[in-house]
């Protein structure tokens, strides 16, 4: 069967939807707005002189241009999205509820904080769950991503050497497997990065990591570890771990990315942790909303506690205050402010809605069942696929393209092949430390339905593979709204605004 | 003089006290296509081993590094804007700058093309 | 637990194809003694409604600026937001979607992010805009980062009218670099000289457009100082809505733009998330931090949108990127865009206009109050007053009148005595005029 071309360019419920710029209507708008009070004006000489050139549409029109935008999206709420380090939960719809009473909405960061209690106890409540449920001294609660925190955790790590007159400590060591961020985010402290490589397990190495603290002896300022680790393991020897770092002088940072497989279960506290932070974006089911926002608190020992930035929430007597400049009070030693106002108080009040939906029994349920989908897929997968470690894994499983081998098929031929089976591919080619990676992440809110359907695809994907049939693979994805886009030509001629003159090209082009 | 080849994959042909420096056949393979290069200004002072150029493809960047000590003569003003050039002719038209050696000794340390195709085999195997 | 698909006959199944006996094996790489001390004084699972009661008690104890007269601003809005464009973000296919990197199955997150970047380009009068940042304070930090890479010097000079936790995140993100982020004293009156303190070791000047304290000022002629000496301007804009009638940054010769979306975006939640905007100019773009999304076509030669340019981002050039950040404010972007297709060119301008008059309208019965006096010449949506006594009392007793009157700058600046009888306020169209009334009434009340 080939599909038939339509004069339209719609395939039935595929609607194309031009750009905002190419419908048009001057002087339309689809918001209706009351009369204005006065003539007068106090702009000085400061009016815009001639027009921006913003479309104008009618609101039935804007309705229809994003709804069918939305539908060339995958997401979470319409399928399997098992993007590995990334957590793609189901987000509870009470979420937004919440996050929507005027109550928190319709605050304003600078009204009197007499008139705020109820935003300052959800704070302080959020961060209560938050050191609980780690064991940890304090949490700051401004940071705004993963990033962000991991930024946060540093600078308290370089405030406490500072303090402490070891400013000479500006070495970070980080294994290989480590997310971008944190190479990324060392250098924002002036730190330079030392890597260490993984064992053979798919771990790090101690007898490694040892020798690199004592080559470094004391310019080393912190070693940060994702735990679990990027290969979905954990690192057995986490004590072991805190205690050489701790013996050199240094702190130990835990990337929080992944916390999503032992909440519940420990308290990273008993750990040896001295920061981490926490995505709530991933452990606490906010939604991701196409790239963000997020919220990265980050939880700190006692020895970093007072380095914390601001703000903060302060329990004073029957009520709350809030600490708003560094220097003064509990913030003396704070570094300072690392984001404008209290932080993302709306995905505050969403994660706690999800944690006190939870409870710490349904999160130690959850836990439990993300790692146990994970090793279901891992034996299942491993049928046809090669798995890149021995298990159990935790919360996510990594295999490696041994099983492609002469096939002539790539990773990324798979995971295009699986957009046409209807399932969002997994990470690709992360962790950097594993040939051709595929890193799945089914979290806790598929049900064993849902993950068979994933394995009859993969596992028919990897028999037509073996069979020679490199061809089809190369084609995919085929059913998608569109089919593999020309990155090469993107990065090239880098077309990153609308113009009247591209548009133009555009049509030609079309034509 | 013949071409002769660092191990991050840089060549360098020299003629008189100027050398002509750009990446091999293998490096451009290995990157795919190359969508964006930055050369070094003329007067640049480099150091063999410094980082002199960069070029990246969709999902990578790497380093050029200069083979040779010198002084920058002249970029190769066409790659930034057709970048593919690398990709086509890595070892001709793609050259990425050329530089005034302070030091020809230097190129005693380099690879051959003999010894530069061998270290690639065993890249490959 | 509602959220939990798995039945136990279930668990039992999968365990039995791992070939273990219980989830706790699968936990065998749990260190003993961090498992035994596993102890956790929190409550346990909650129905929907018993969450929505506790939450629902704890939203009750906040005065809401929904249900008062509140007239509060310095880089945080009440703006009215049309139904449509909060029943569209919540559409799932936007919200419980990821970052884009699966481009075939993701067109309608990277459409709407090049509309979004295009919308941004044009209203601060720039070249090109990214897919956004945290917040405007961050993005501020992340351009005077960016001045010093593209200059290659490493001096920041912060306007003393630039809100101040711009100048505080800007001054902590580089404490540990060798950066100097020098911020001037906060500056109600308008008098610092930034011009004369432009010199050739300056990586940037960074201002803000409408001030701080609300006062308007045409940086045109800051601008050109700034080119001659290689130093690039920097322009702040907390409140994007005054881009509609506002002379844009772009059009004073800034280099690089950077916001805080949020007032067009949605509901202040208590200032987050909000939406950072980033704009530049496109000879800058190599040195942009953030996500970008370009134009391509497919392999049926159809137009398409891909992340683009990645080699800058953390996930590629690790230690050597332009900025670590990975998760942005993407949905807050997609409000933001979606409210701005909904105004159009004659609706922003609109809106703009009846903020400007609303405040206009305020202005004049505010300074009809004794002993208030009104401090910027020239204003968009905010001014700041100088009341005869302190600010901070002023707004607590107007609390207590149910009436949210302003942000005391005390708040900010409180080791500047002389700052304390000085209060920023704002009006934008959804304050109606029975609000303004009660707010001159209360004023009077409390100053008398």
């Amino acid at each position: 069967m080939t599909l038939p071309t339509t004069a339209s360019g719609h395939k039935g419920l595929q609607l194309e939807q031009g750009l905002i710029f190419e419908q048009d209507t001057p002087g339309m708008t689809a918001v209706d707005l009351p009369s204005l009070p006065t003539s007068k004006q106090r702009l000085g000489d400061m009016n815009r002189n001639g027009p921006i050139g913003l479309p104008g549409l009618s609101e039935p029109e804007v309705v229809r241009h994003y709804t069918r935008l939305s539908q060339k999206n995958y997401s979470i709420d319409s399928g399997f999205y098992p993007l590995g380090s990334c957590t793609m939960k189901h987000n509870p719809r009470l979420n937004e509820k919440m996050a929507r009473l005027p109550g928190f909405a319709e605050i304003h960061p600078f009204q009197p904080v007499s008139t705020a209690q109820g935003a300052m106890e959800l704070i302080d409540t959020c961060a209560r769950w938050l050191t609980e449920l780690t064991g940890m001294a304090a949490v700051a609660m401004s940071p705004a991503a993963g990033a962000h925190g991991e930024f946060c955790g540093l600078m308290c790590i370089h405030a406490a050497h500072d303090a402490n007159g070891q400013s000479q400590r500006k070495v970070i060591i980080v294994p290989e497997s480590a997310h971008g961020t944190n190479p990324a985010t060392a250098a924002l402290c002036g730190y330079t990065v030392e890597s260490i490589p993984a064992n053979a397990e798919g771990r790090v190495d101690i007898a490694d990591l040892r020798a690199k603290l004592k080559e470094h002896g004391d310019t080393v300022a912190a070693v940060m570890i994702t735990n679990p680790n990027t290969c979905g393991l954990f690192e057995r020897e986490c004590i072991e771990i805190a205690d050489a770092v701790h013996a050199a002088g240094a702190y130990f940072y835990m990337d929080g990315a992944n916390f999503n497989a032992i909440v519940g279960r420990l308290r990273i506290a008993d750990l040896g942790v001295d920061a981490m932070h926490i995505n709530l974006h991933k452990t606490f089911s906010t939604p991701h909303g196409g790239g963000g926002p997020g919220a990265g608190p980050t939880v700190l020992s006692a020895k970093l506690a007072p380095f914390a930035p601001v703000p903060m929430v302060v329990k004073a007597g029957e009520g709350y205050v809030s600490e708003e400049h560094a220097g003064y009070g509990t913030a003396k030693q704070a570094l300072g402010r690392m984001k404008g106002y209290h932080g993302q108080f709306g995905v505050f009040v969403r994660a706690l809605s999800y944690m006190m939906s939870m409870g710490v029994d349904g999160l130690k349920q959850a836990s439990g069942d993300a790692v146990l989908n994970a090793n279901y897929l891992m034996a299942r997968l491993s049928a046809e696929l090669t798995p890149a470690f021995a298990g159990p894994c935790m919360h996510e499983c990594v295999f490696d393209d041994r099983f492609l081998k002469g096939t002539g098929v790539t990773t990324l031929d798979i995971a295009k092949a699986l957009i046409d089976e209807g399932f969002h591919p997994p990470t690709m080619y992360f962790p950097l430390v594993v040939h051709g990676a595929l890193l799945i992440e089914p979290t806790e809110t598929e049900s064993k339905q849902a993950l068979d359907q994933f394995v009859t695809s993969l596992l028919s994907l990897a028999r037509k593979a073996k069979e020679g049939r490199a061809a089809e693979f190369q084609a995919a994805p085929q059913l998608s709204p569109r089919r593999r886009l020309d990155e090469t030509k993107a990065a090239r001629r880098p077309i990153l605004r609308w113009t009247p003159s591209a548009t133009d090209g555009a049509k030609q082009a079309a034509e | 003089m013949s071409l002769r080849f660092t191990k991050d994959h840089e060549w360098i042909k020299v003629d008189g006290k100027i050398g002509t420096v750009g990446i091999t056949q293998y490096a451009q393979a290995q990157l795919g296509d190359i969508v964006f290069v930055e050369v070094p200004a003329a007067g640049r002072a480099l150091k063999a081993g410094g980082e002199a150029a960069v070029v990246e493809s969709v999902k990578a960047a790497s380093e050029v590094y200069t083979p040779v000590s010198g002084t920058v003569k002249e970029g190769n003003a066409n790659l930034p804007d057709a970048p593919q050039t690398v990709n086509e002719d890595p070892q001709g038209a793609g050259w990425f700058f050329k530089v005034e050696l302070s030091d020809p000794g230097e190129l005693d340390g380099l690879m051959d093309q003999a010894a530069y195709d061998k270290y690639i085999a065993e890249l490959s195997a | 637990m509602r959220y939990l698909p798995l039945s136990e006959a279930n668990r039992r199944d999968m365990l039995a194809q791992i070939g273990v006996a219980s989830v706790d094996e699968l936990f065998r790489d749990l260190p003993k003694k961090a498992l035994a001390a596993a102890q956790f004084d929190l409550p346990r699972t909650m129905s929907e409604i018993e969450v929505e009661r506790a939450l629902g008690v704890m939203a009750a104890k906040n005065m809401n600026c929904a249900t008062s007269a509140a007239f509060l601003g310095c880089g945080n809005y009440r703006h009215h937001t049309p139904a449509s464009a909060d029943y569209l973000i919540q559409r799932g296919e936007f919200l419980t979607a990821y970052t884009p990197y699966q481009p075939e199955i993701s067109q309608g997150t990277l459409q709407a992010i090049f509309e979004f970047q295009t919308q941004v380009a044009l209203i601060t009068g720039m070249e090109i805009a990214n897919a956004s940042m945290y917040d405007g304070a961050t993005a501020c930090a992340e351009a005077v980062a960016m001045a010093c890479r593209v200059t290659k010097r490493s001096h920041a000079l912060v306007s003393g009218r630039v809100h101040p936790h711009y100048h505080d995140v800007a001054k902590t993100q580089m404490k540990f670099l060798d950066v100097n982020v020098e911020c001037l004293a906060p500056d109600p009156y308008g008098v610092e000289d930034l011009i004369g303190r432009v010199s050739p070791d300056l990586a940037c000047v960074v201002v803000q457009t409408p001030g701080f304290f609300g006062q308007l000022s045409d940086y045109t002629a800051l601008g050109e100082a700034c080119h001659k000496a290689g130093v690039l301007l920097v322009a702040c804009v907390t409140e994007p809505v005054s881009l509609g009638l506002v002379k844009s940054p772009g059009a004073m010769g800034a280099d690089i733009v950077v916001g805080e979306g949020q007032s067009l975006a949605g509901p202040m939640t208590f200032g987050g998330p909000g939406v950072g905007l980033f704009a530049t100019r496109e000879k800058f773009l190599r040195q942009m931090p953030g996500r970008l999304c370009g134009e391509t076509t497919d392999e049926d030669g159809r137009r398409g949108w891909v992340l683009t340019l990645s080699t800058r981002e953390q996930h590629i050039r690790r230690e050597k990127a332009t900025s670590n950040i990975c998760t942005n404010s993407g949905l807050i972007a997609l409000a933001f865009s979606v409210h701005m297709t909904l105004l159009g060119e004659a609706g922003f301008t609109r809106l703009a206009e009846l903020n400007h008059a609303t405040a206009c309208d305020l202005a004049d019965k505010l300074e009809g109050v004794k002993g208030v006096k009104l401090l910027p010449s020239a204003f968009f949506n905010e001014f700041t007053l100088a009341l005869p006594k302190p600010a901070a009392g002023v707004v607590e007793a107007l609390a207590k009148k149910g009436v949210l009157g302003g942000v005391p700058v005390s708040r900010f600046y409180p080791t500047y005595p002389e700052l304390a009888n000085l209060l920023v306020v704002c009006a934008t169209e959804t304050n109606s005029a029975e609000d303004q009334v009660k707010l001159v009434k209360a004023l009077n009340e409390v100053l008398s």
